[in-house]
């Protein structure tokens, strides 16, 4: 695009770049602060006197010599033993999105490849099970989950949030098999394969560009998961958005909220890592079901 | 693929479904037909020196026994739905008998639990959705025509706000937001009022709550529409050019139309999500000025005593109808392009 008439004015061009500066400065400033901030004590960052009290941090370097301080962090993670939910949050999302993968590739799989109405009914299902809000699932969970004893334990919960996860996942999966050539199982099944063995051999080859976008979106599921980890977690097991929900209750004593603040950055720094990594999955994952829908 | 075959791959993720949001779904319509059990009262003589007293308690152990019995509850029938913490047919019949005028009739109904959060919950969606779409094309629009290799670093902060979780994404604003953080102050002094508060009138709640899901959600909208700006053919841009159409005439003729399909896919997830909305309310302690009937059923199964299932329950079912009404018009579409097909 970089003929004569697609020049643009100048004033457009400094419009435009006003308002990405814009955008950017909305939408990553809040973090950026966030972060800055958590290095500092309650005085500072909620500061009566003058904001920039929460960027050079005066009282702060006269309780603790220098303008940063780890005490946040400190007394979030080793006085309120955040790593413990952090460990659960690992193991969490590890599982669940193990486990989605798993059912999910073997169900789009199948969903992409029979031709059958019934595929449209179930895709339709999963589509309102899509929508329900997670609390209402979870207000049918708990009094089943009190009778049969298995409330409060990573498993159940672990379990709820791959069956959660699963319509999405087989609607991603789904489109993204839809996408691979019939010939290429159906040659395989040609020279003498059963269908699992194309599924194994001439599918599981080339699926992982879907797979890892898949995935990522579990994980974030997983990861960010707040109504049913909340309500389906004992406090020993809870995972670490409620228990920075759980910090919020005891704000008043000073202090108490940077743990809440330290412990929210300790929650975003993962994901930043994440983007980084993976900002060009996210966005085709993004993007997979507009392309189709 | 034999239905044989298609049951032996798809029955894990089958199962799944049904157990844990079908079955709950069952589970939840039996509950909100029960309601908890009444307390079973025991009254108790102490006679001291001077006199007898009677004392009135509650009988732990045969309220432990009666709940071991009947888990749900007692039988309530349809009552939990009709009562003055859901459709309220009784307050409402009176309310318009009392009232005098519209006004009257709005705020007294907006005092009823469940009316104020349907309403909350639907203002939220339909005012957020809207926003988001155009927020986030514009977005798109703009970022499509910077150079090329600042397109990364921008696409990487823009995805920040959606991928965090809300709850953590509401927390970091709200306390930005606090009088003594860094927006609460500065409004202050933009407006030269120093009593402004965002958190203490509910307008302002409402709108902050409005504004964090803009916040939130548009950045989807950006990166599905920039993905889509991609593929805009050129040649209907060149000809549109040709024909002399100016920059904002090719914008409107030419890459909103192609857009359309986008814009309807971004609006069906964020019905959707939107309304669900639940943990920006958790984040902003803005339970007093609005709630949503996520929250309703969230703060009945947190009652500090013993879980309110059935009223959970009971507003659960009517959410999901609300769920299902959203959707109908996406199904129906969904329906008619399958048999064109088929």
């Amino acid at each position: 695009m970089s003929n004569l008439a697609d020049k643009k004015p100048p004033s457009l061009v400094a419009l435009s770049t006003g308002f990405v500066l814009l955008w950017l400065v909305i939408a990553a400033f809040p973090f950026l602060w966030t972060m800055w901030g958590s290095f500092k004590v309650e005085a500072d960052f909620f500061s009566r006197a003058d904001w920039m009290n929460a960027i050079t941090g005066p009282v702060t370097e006269r309780q603790y010599g220098s303008p940063f301080t780890g005490a946040g962090y400190e007394g979030a993670w080793v006085e309120q033993e955040f790593w413990r939910a952090v460990l659960n949050t690992a193991l969490v999302t590890f599982s669940v999105v193990v486990i989605s993968l798993t059912l999910g590739t073997l169900g789009g799989y199948a969903l992409a490849r029979s031709g059958f109405k019934y595929t449209f009914w179930l895709l339709m299902a999963a589509l309102v099970f899509r929508a329900m809000p997670h609390v209402t699932l979870v207000s049918g969970y708990l009094l089943p989950f009190f009778q049969l004893n298995i409330w409060g334990y990573l498993p159940t919960t672990i379990i709820v949030l791959v069956a959660i996860n699963q319509p999405f996942t087989l609607w991603m999966l789904h489109s993204f098999f839809l996408s691979i050539p019939k010939d290429l199982d159906e040659a395989a099944m040609v020279d003498g394969c059963t269908r699992f063995q194309a599924f194994r051999l001439a599918i599981i080859p080339v699926m992982w560009p879907g797979v890892v976008t898949t995935g990522l979106f579990s994980f974030l599921l997983a990861y960010n998961d707040f109504t049913v980890t909340s309500m389906l977690l004992t406090q020993e097991n809870a995972t670490m958005i409620p228990k920075i929900n759980s910090f919020l209750g005891s704000t008043q004593e000073e202090g108490k909220v940077m743990y809440a603040v330290a412990a929210v950055v300790s929650a975003i720094v993962p994901l930043f890592v994440l983007i980084l990594f993976f900002q060009r999955q996210i966005v085709s994952g993004l993007t997979a079901g507009a392309v189709k829908g | 693929m034999p239905h044989k075959t298609f049951m032996a791959f798809i029955w894990p993720s089958l199962l799944a479904m049904v157990l844990f949001i079908a079955l709950p779904i069952i589970s939840v319509g039996y509950q909100s037909l029960y309601i908890e059990h009444e307390q079973i009262l025991i009254e108790s003589e102490t006679c001291g020196p001077f006199g007898c007293d009677t004392e009135v308690s509650v009988d732990a152990q045969a309220m432990a026994q009666l709940r071991e019995e009947q888990p749900a509850g007692r039988f309530n029938g349809v009552a939990t739905y009709t009562n003055v913490s859901h459709l309220a047919f009784d307050e409402i019949g009176e309310i318009f008998a009392t009232s005098e005028n519209f006004g009257e009739i709005r705020n007294r109904i907006m005092n009823l639990p469940f009316y104020k959060a349907l309403t909350f919950t639907l203002a939220y969606t339909f005012i957020v959705t809207p926003l988001v779409i155009l927020l986030g094309f514009i977005i798109a629009v703009v970022v499509n025509s910077i150079p090329k290799f600042l397109k990364g670093p921008v696409i990487f902060f823009s995805l920040l706000p959606m991928l965090v979780t809300p709850l953590v994404g509401s927390l970091v604003l709200y306390w930005m937001i606090d009088s003594r953080g860094i927006i609460g102050a500065g409004l202050q002094a933009l407006f030269g009022d120093p009593s402004l508060s965002l958190k203490a009138s509910p307008v302002l709640t409402w709108i902050t709550l409005f504004v964090y899901g803009v916040w939130h959600s548009a950045p989807f909208a950006f990166v599905v529409f920039y993905a889509g700006l991609q593929t805009v053919p050129q040649d209907t841009i060149e000809s549109a050019m040709v024909d002399g159409a100016s920059r904002w005439e090719r914008v409107r003729f030419v890459i909103v139309p192609y857009l359309m399909p986008l814009a309807t896919f971004i609006a069906l997830m964020q019905l959707m999500d939107n309304f669900r909305v639940f943990e920006p309310i958790i984040g902003f302690s803005a339970a007093a000025s609005a709630t949503s009937l996520s929250y309703l059923i969230y703060n009945d199964l947190r009652a500090s005593e013993s879980p309110l299932f059935g009223s959970a329950a009971a507003t659960s079912l009517l959410t999901i109808l609300g769920v299902i009404i959203l959707l109908l018009p996406v199904l129906r579409r969904n329906w008619r392009e399958f048999n064109r097909k088929t």
